[in-house]
């Protein structure tokens, strides 16, 4: 936990909490994907790129905007543009940097596959009307994301030796993140109290199955599932590559925060 | 020169809407049927276009020659008989329509 | 073989406004000519992502952030279905490609400058895309069938990129002092370059008189110019941006804005390399190219084994 956090007391506060969660993983996972706009491995593939990299900002505004609401913040570009890296709730997978095609994809594919079961279960969870409609449309897009990026896994892990050789890699330095998806702690669980969130570690195993499966499709080897595993990123404990993506991210809208910008 | 890795060139059409028939759109280039689809998808209907696609390998399509726009298409011009309004309906029936 | 009655029968197709098709007959030279042509056209869609990609990352609000991605990557479409243009011509576009990244296949000249400040984003969807408007409204009506319905399709995608630079633009120029000199340093910086976009002047136009005798272009050079410069300075009045040059001036005559001497050398120069930007565009292409060609490779190589597989299960 970081110094700042409090464990919330009241389903306003865990909610909002939950939406900062969800938000925070797609903004910086759609600006990372952003990146590539412009330097895709072919045409089509960088249409379908920046494809996803719209939908994940798109959901980060509109969870932003609803967390504005609940808070009584001016709107969404709030979160987005003026907190520090302390306060950014993202898992530490997605600020990891773009590295080439292969961890790109791979990335893509983790992180929607935890989308895909994470918003099947909160679909079902969650009572508030607005949240939950929002989920719904997110999850159609979800599930397009994660077709995308498990068929380029199986295109890249059974392709040439060079292509297998690079995705083998890209599993291997990005599994030891993959465990901010499964961990909970006091926040969550205060939020899967107030029925706002769900217990993760209940569809680990079939994200497991969906993900080792693939990676056998793809002639892939399953990652060391007993190393190291990175966390603290949801409490502001992050790597040093989430600061230089906000100051990039930030500083004009920083430099003149008083002019329009919308 | 770089060594060939372009992928092969397909045919895109879809359906505009439910109930419609299917449109040509254009042309994609991708290594299979799937990622041709994929790309038909993100390629043509980033704007709602259609809500269903084809697609067909561009070599796989056989198209009728210049030369036989006559032979082929021109008979039908004085065929009037084939369209409805050849025919005449009692002016009654006409305004009961 | 280009025989004479077969030219003629061409000409006279074209003449009475007829479209060209990919299996139709057509001299080599119009076919070469607009291979050259669209595929400069794609060219500069696809570099142009740059300049204006550059300012993703740093866009001001997450509104402003969607709508560029949305855009860069809408030429992204524009390039493939230019491209696609020139495919049923009978080029490959790993060849048309190879041209511009390894040769001296031009493109717009105006990618070659850097967007320095975010107005610059501004200005790019008011000033460029206004002119590639009146650019591709005439092209859309090209006598080659392939090239006119791509243009069509462009313009409609396009209709909002002039208009989101052009929203933004009037914002910033009506907001802070800082947003004002932003706004008035971009536009001060892109204007004449935008009036090169056009190209050369009809009377140092080599293609030109050929492309309109065929029906590829429907106007001149200065002809497109001028119906820009007439839009752009009401559209400049209008939001309280001043055109930097000192010799516009309304000919009633003539119902025409007249401008000032185009600096035509640094046309040239840029057109020949030597702009700010020319060696990075190139550059960035190119890696994007080679670094890809793995990726590329790997699809073609994993369908193979699908192939082989399928084979064998029958």
């Amino acid at each position: 936990m970081s110094t700042f956090d409090k464990i919330p007391e009241t389903k306003e506060e865990a909610f909002l909490e939950v939406l900062l969660r969800l938000a925070d993983d797609r903004l910086i996972h759609g600006h990372r994907l952003s990146e590539w706009c412009g330097h895709g491995p072919e045409l089509e593939e960088d249409l379908a790129l920046a494809n996803v990299a719209l939908d994940m900002i798109g959901h980060a505004a509109s969870l932003y905007s609803y967390a504005a609401q609940l808070e009584g913040k001016p709107d969404e570009d709030y979160y987005a543009y003026f907190r520090d890296d302390i306060d950014f709730k993202n898992i530490a997978l997605v600020e990891l940097p773009k590295g080439d095609f292969a961890f790109t994809i791979l990335r893509q594919f983790l992180f929607s596959a935890f989308s895909f079961f994470n918003y099947r279960e909160l679909i079902k969870t969650v009572k508030d009307e607005q949240f939950n409609g929002m989920l719904q449309k997110h999850f159609k897009e979800i599930k397009y994301h994660l077709r995308h990026s498990r068929e380029w896994v199986l295109r890249l892990g059974d392709g040439t030796e060079e292509s297998h050789r690079r995705i083998q890699e890209a599993i291997d330095e990005i599994w030891m993140y993959t465990g901010e998806f499964f961990h909970l702690d006091d926040i969550d669980k205060a939020a899967i109290s107030f029925n706002l969130y769900t217990d993760t570690s209940a569809f680990k195993k079939e994200w497991e199955s969906l993900v080792f499966g693939t990676f056998e499709e793809a002639t892939l080897q399953k990652p060391d599932n007993d190393q190291y595993m990175f966390e603290g990123a949801r409490s502001g404990r992050h790597t040093e590559y989430l600061g230089p993506l906000l100051a990039q991210m930030q500083f004009l809208r920083r430099s003149h925060p008083e002019a329009e910008w919308k | 020169m770089n060594q060939n890795t372009e992928w092969p060139l397909w045919e895109v059409f879809y359906q505009p809407g439910n109930g419609k028939p299917f449109e040509h759109a254009g042309s994609v280039h991708a290594p299979d049927a799937e990622m041709a689809l994929q790309n038909g998808r993100d390629t043509y209907a980033r704007r709602n276009e259609g809500i269903s696609m084809w697609v067909v390998p561009t070599d796989q399509i056989t198209a009728s020659a210049p030369e036989d726009a006559g032979p082929f298409f021109d008979p039908a011009n004085d065929k009037a008989y084939r369209h409805p309004q050849f025919y005449s309906v009692p002016r009654a029936v006409k305004k009961r329509n | 073989m280009d025989t004479k009655e077969k030219l003629d029968a061409f000409q006279d197709r074209i003449d009475r406004g007829e479209k060209i098709e990919p299996k139709d007959w057509m001299p080599e030279r119009y076919r070469q000519q607009l291979i050259r042509m669209i595929s400069q056209h794609a060219h500069s869609e696809i570099v142009g992502m740059l300049p204006e990609g550059n300012w993703i990352p740093r866009a001001p609000s997450l509104k402003r952030k969607m709508v560029l991605l949305a855009k860069v990557q809408d030429e992204a479409g524009h390039g493939l279905y230019l491209y696609s243009a020139t495919e049923t011509l009978g080029a490959r576009r790993q060849d048309v490609v190879e041209d511009y990244i390894y040769g001296n296949a031009k493109y717009s000249s105006i990618f070659n400058y850097p967007t320095l400040t975010y107005a610059d984003i501004c200005v790019i969807g008011w000033l460029v895309d206004g002119a590639a408007i009146v650019n591709q409204t005439m092209l859309a009506k090209s006598s080659y069938g392939p090239y006119a319905r791509a243009n069509l399709r462009i313009c409609r995608e396009e209709s909002f990129h002039k208009k989101q630079g052009y929203e933004m633009l009037a914002k910033m120029a009506s907001g802070t002092d800082e947003q004002k000199k932003m706004a008035q340093d971009a536009v001060n910086r892109w204007w004449w370059p935008t009036l090169m976009m056009f190209g050369p002047p009809d009377s140092d136009s080599p293609n030109s008189a050929e492309l309109i005798k065929w029906g590829v272009k429907t106007k001149t050079n200065d002809e497109l110019r001028q119906s820009y410069v007439d839009r752009m300075v009401m559209e400049a009045e209008v939001i309280d941006i001043k055109l930097p040059d000192p010799d516009l001036k309304y000919n009633k005559k003539t119902g025409h804005w007249e401008f000032g001497e185009i600096p035509w050398d640094e046309f040239w120069a840029v057109v020949k390399g030597n702009g700010p930007m020319n060696r990075e565009r190139i550059k960035a292409r190119k890696n994007a190219y080679e670094d890809g060609e793995w990726v590329r490779e790997a699809a073609i190589a994993y369908a193979r084994k699908q192939k082989l597989k399928e084979g064998k299960a029958s």
